[in-house]
């Protein structure tokens, strides 16, 4: 195929019209709102392992959003009820099979709901979507992070020294993990030797690690120590979601953002100004609420069976 | 030599790995939605020429090994080493046992092989794909044999042994695909 060519065939981008007007019609049924946020902002953001694509505007930086979540936590807590936003997201340097730069997010909030009714909502709107005649129903199962670790390796993830989880990722990536933080090991072990072997339908993994809380509250579990209420799905081992229920306490939310400038800088990674405007909205009040951010791209390459991230996209970033 | 990045790895790329020459076979490129980028990578040691799947940062890099692969002419052997030379500069390399061993029972004076230098010095030796070698031990030949699709064993000339159909005989010259070991036809 030449490069002047879709990468998608025009039945797959056909599909892929059919599931973004599902989508819409999902949420209209349910009285969720849709707001097309931005993807420009005069602030980026802060994550460690996200980097974002800086455009200029007027000689002054202009961040192209890795998520619409800081604009629509704006939204939220300026009384918007629920919503959702069907988008372009940017990540630098993200480029391989299951990775395009450019790529769509389904991102949607719920007032009053916590992570595990967002699960139920998303393992029902992946099988409407998914739901194709004469296939059996989508298996959705669910299951702590913590339990995944224990029943592989024979210990908790919350609790393991860092030392234990550095021989663990040196054994299963290379000598050179041995120095490794402890969010990188336990990242390293999970898509190594947990993701491989994930059952197959939507798998919710929930009560991820503290240190690997990104905007999520945080808990006490039963045992006593502190996991954080965010949660991760699988759809046929393939990563399509990263849900929370979300941090609103303005001031944690500050300490976190310059933990992550602090980790930025050791990485000698650039640091980016705070979002300052999603402070004030958190300080003005974020309701109790839960979100969710699903790449449509993936779920189609799920959905269509297909190897490679460019085969569900109009043009992937190899033919732009 | 150069240092190469993650995102330089590409099949064929020769780099260092604990000391070791290695050739990347498969590079992936994997990342956690909030997590470390990293890069899954298949690489063959050339030293063992054994199989190894690795895990690294993005970002991290690893020493360009010295390696080259060179078309040679297999001269001779006087029993510890094997000389090669290259037919341009006449210039002659001479390769140990643990070099040459894989190609050991397909190589004839004259061949054209693959060398691979390690910081110039023989690494390992690939002789041609197709070599023609004359059968020098097999059972009598059946002759008009030649429909049944029958084999037999047959030593050639430089110590391989590979199946033949039924109608050869000793004196007969083969052609075979030393990648499989595997009978290509009867030469003349």
């Amino acid at each position: 195929m030449s490069d002047w060519q879709p990468g998608a065939s025009i039945h797959n981008l056909r599909r892929r019209a059919q599931v973004m007007s599902l989508v819409r019609n999902f949420f209209a049924n349910q009285s969720v709102m849709e707001v097309d946020v931005p993807v420009l902002s005069r602030s980026g953001v802060t994550d460690l392992n996200i980097d974002g694509i800086c455009a200029t505007l007027a000689g002054a930086p202009a961040y192209l959003q890795t998520s619409p979540e800081y604009f629509m936590k704006r939204l939220l807590a300026s009384g918007s009820g629920d919503i959702y936003c069907l988008g372009k997201a940017f990540r630098d340097s993200e480029i391989g099979h299951k990775h395009n730069p450019e790529f769509t997010l389904l991102e949607w909030y719920r007032c009053g709901w916590d992570e595990h009714q967002l699960m139920s909502e998303l393992g029902d709107l992946v099988s409407q979507l998914m739901n194709k005649p004469g296939a059996s129903d989508l298996r959705v199962t669910k299951v702590s992070y913590a339990d995944c670790f224990q029943d592989k390796f024979g210990l908790n993830p919350h609790q393991a020294s860092l030392s234990d989880l550095q021989d663990l990722a040196a054994k299963a990536g290379s000598s050179s993990w041995a120095g490794e933080t402890r969010a990188n090991c336990l990242d390293l072990i999970f898509s190594l030797k947990v993701e491989p072997q994930l059952p197959e339908g939507l798998v919710f993994i929930y009560d991820y690690p503290e240190c690997q809380a990104a905007l999520a509250a945080i808990t006490t579990a039963e045992q006593g120590y502190k996991v954080s209420r965010r949660f991760e799905g699988f759809l046929d081992g393939l990563e399509i979601a990263n849900g929370y229920f979300e941090l609103c306490d303005p001031v944690e939310q500050r300490r976190r953002f310059d933990q992550d400038n602090i980790a930025r800088q050791a990485a000698g990674k650039p640091i980016w100004d705070i979002d300052a405007k999603l402070l004030d909205a958190m300080r003005s009040g974020l309701p109790a609420c839960a979100g969710v951010a699903l790449g449509l791209d993936r779920l189609l390459m799920s959905d269509l069976e297909v190897k490679s991230i460019d085969q569900v996209m109009p043009f992937s970033w190899l033919r732009c | 030599m150069a240092n190469y990045s993650t995102n330089e790895f590409r099949s064929g790329l020769k780099v260092m790995l604990d000391n070791d020459p290695c050739s990347i076979l498969e590079n992936e490129f994997v990342k956690p939605g909030k997590g470390q980028a990293f890069n899954r990578v298949k690489l063959r040691n050339l030293k063992t020429g054994r199989v190894l799947d690795k895990t690294f940062k993005s970002g991290e890099s690893l020493e360009g090994a010295d390696v080259m692969d060179m078309d040679m002419q297999y001269l001779y052997s006087d029993g510890d080493f094997w000389c090669f030379m290259e037919p341009d500069t006449f210039e002659q390399h001479q390769a140990t046992e643990s070099a040459v061993s894989d190609a050991l029972i397909w190589l004839s004076e004259q061949d054209i092989c693959v060398v691979t230098l390690y910081n110039g010095i023989p690494l390992s030796v690939t002789p041609p794909n197709h070599v023609e070698l004359e059968i020098v031990e097999t059972d009598p030949g059946l002759r008009g044999d030649t429909a049944q699709g029958g084999s037999k064993p047959a030593r050639l000339a430089t110590g391989a042994v590979v199946k033949v159909p039924l109608f050869l005989d000793q004196g007969d010259v083969v052609k075979v695909d030393t990648r499989t070991g595997e009978y290509q036809g009867r030469v003349k």
